[in-house]
């Protein structure tokens, strides 16, 4: 039986994800330092208008307000006890605009990373890993999640105990991993490591892509690298609404809606089918790709130059986009 | 890599031993720059030369390939751990001794974020570059990063913020230093990967630090700075 959203995907071909939630919830007045996922709780109501705007400006995929809903980072607010009823009603509140929507739009359970790393780098065991992500995936399931949609990822490890994870409690998922440091991920895996990794997966996540970074144009050359690498994916593309920068009080993201506009089309002609935006992303910026979505006609895949030319410089290019960059030192081993 | 002879370290002399040390420090090699650092003390050397000449100078290496990509949090982490293993050595050696300081820093992830990995690498390669570093951890309200100050009268306060939900938080700090009048007495350093230069200038921090090599450069030239400020005024 195939999930709800590879019926979605059969159906439209492609299909638009949402925006920020972050960047968003701070202009409904979200405290810097505050847990978002405690709103689920506290401000049902504010989640729900997110939702609702993200729906209202066309798009086919919402993400559920879990992204640090894991039991290691609500620990934080002294609220790890209540994991999986905070990640229940975050879905649960997702599901109720999904079904009001009047078609078809996918809830997809957010699943961040824990923030620690794991052995021998960190404190965290992919097994216990696996056990904080099981808790959390459950509770999306009960708030009524079509998918698992792990996100921001930058370890393979962690990669591994997410998606196991979502098997283990029978959800199809999705993995996006985060390129922002020199064009690798922070931990220096390679689009081509993660996309062939996760390709080998079983059972296979529905789909794979880049998400967040720092950038538009970071984000679709690590996108071109991914559908290299792996042809026959369902990809997903949702970047940055630019760069953050401070106005006032406020952080404003730098991407006009022309630029996400355009941001899309590329992200198309890369060859991703799925496209939304990441921090920064309004309602408004998300139209404008819903409508770039819906009237595009495909054009040539496009190379590196082209992806600048459109949207701009990279801002945190490879440390060389001819060759694998060579270490300084030899290294040595020593046997035994 | 793993080709050919065992090194016996002990069997080097010292500018080979000094150089495998680097080598050591960039493969992360904890059990051999414990090793070495041993065997230069045996040899006589002062605690102070081993921490500039082999671990600082290792590090420095290190340092200037991740700030170009080559190396990445993984491989730094490793080696991080195996100068901290080799600092642990001469620490209580280099107090006896009353080795001078590059100067002091405190340190934390702002209020909201649990996110440690780059403020602890930021913390062991600015002692690895021989600065006395008062960590404070994740999850620090504005309360935190005063009192520390406060205790510790450092040169630099380091702040670090992983999501955008929180890195507006460093904003508060700075503000709060200034209300207090001791904005000026103190630089401060941002980091974090949300962040950028821009960011940084407009909170009123005095610099963004792309990562842990370019925090402790900057770092660098800002005490620097004050010493010739010192030596002029």
């Amino acid at each position: 039986m195939s999930s709800r959203l590879e019926e979605l995907l059969k159906a439209r071909g492609r299909l638009l994800a949402d925006g920020a939630t972050g960047t968003n919830l701070f202009e409904m007045g979200l405290l810097s330092g505050d847990a978002p996922e405690l709103w689920n709780e506290t401000q049902p109501e504010k989640i729900r208008a997110l939702h609702q705007s993200f729906v209202d400006a066309g798009a086919d995929i919402i993400l559920t307000n879990t992204f640090g809903c894991n039991r290691r980072r609500l620990m934080l607010h002294k609220a790890e006890g209540r994991t999986r009823e905070l990640n229940r009603l975050g879905a649960q509140i997702a599901r109720s605009v999904a079904d009001k929507a009047g078609r078809t739009v996918i809830v997809a359970g957010s699943v961040g990373p824990t923030g620690d790393l794991l052995i021998p780098l960190g404190p965290l065991s992919e097994e216990e890993a696996v056990d904080v992500f099981i808790e959390q995936i459950e509770g999306l399931k009960a708030g009524g999640a079509d998918v698992v949609w792990i996100e921001t990822m930058s370890a393979i490890e962690e990669m591994r105990a997410a998606a196991q994870a979502a098997i283990k409690v029978g959800m199809p998922y999705t993995v996006t991993a985060t390129f922002d440091t020199a064009g690798r991920t922070m931990m220096g895996a390679t689009p081509e490591a993660v996309a062939t990794f996760l390709r080998g997966l079983e059972p296979k996540p529905i789909a794979i892509g880049a998400n967040c970074g720092v950038g538009a144009p970071d984000l679709i050359y690590s996108v071109m690298q991914i559908t290299e690498a792996a042809p026959d994916a369902v990809v997903i593309a949702k970047g940055n609404c630019g760069i953050p920068k401070f106005v006032g009080t406020q952080v404003e993201y730098t991407g006009t809606p022309a630029v996400m506009a355009e941001y899309a089309r590329l992200a198309l002609d890369t060859g991703a089918r799925i496209v939304g935006g990441c921090c920064g992303t309004s309602p408004g910026h998300l139209a404008a790709m819903r409508q770039a979505l819906d009237t595009h006609r495909p054009g040539e895949r496009p190379d590196l130059a082209k992806v600048i030319q459109c949207i701009g410089p990279l801002t945190a290019p490879p440390a060389d986009t001819a060759a694998e960059p060579v270490k300084r030192r030899a290294g040595r081993r020593r046997s035994g | 890599m793993a080709d050919g002879d065992d090194i016996v370290l002990e069997e080097l002399n010292d500018s080979e031993l000094v150089k495998q040390m680097h080598d050591d420090l960039y493969d992360g090699l904890k059990d051999e720059i414990e090793e070495a650092v041993h065997i230069l003390l045996r040899r006589k050397w002062e605690p102070y030369r081993i921490l500039t000449e082999a671990l600082v100078e290792g590090m420095r290496i290190v340092g200037i390939d991740f700030r170009d990509g080559i190396l990445f949090v993984p491989e730094v982490l490793m080696s991080a751990n195996a100068m901290k293993a080799g600092m642990a050595i001469l620490k209580p050696l280099l107090a006896e001794t009353g080795a001078p300081r590059v100067g002091k820093m405190v340190i934390g992830t702002v209020k909201g974020d649990i996110h440690d990995i780059g403020k602890n690498l930021v913390t062991m390669m600015m002692e690895g570059a021989g600065f006395e570093v008062i960590d404070l951890g994740i999850n620090n309200a504005v309360e935190k990063y005063l009192d520390a100050i406060a205790e510790h009268q450092p040169d630099i306060l380091g702040m670090s913020a992983l999501l955008t939900t929180t890195m507006p938080y460093m904003k508060v700090v700075i503000d709060a230093l200034k209300e207090k009048g001791i904005r000026d007495d103190i630089v401060v350093l941002v980091g974090g990967a949300p962040l950028n230069e821009d960011f940084a200038k407009a909170i009123g921090a005095d610099s963004y630090c792309r990562d842990a090599a370019v925090a402790v450069e900057t770092a660098k030239q800002y005490m620097m700075r004050k010493h010739n400020q010192r030596a002029a005024g």
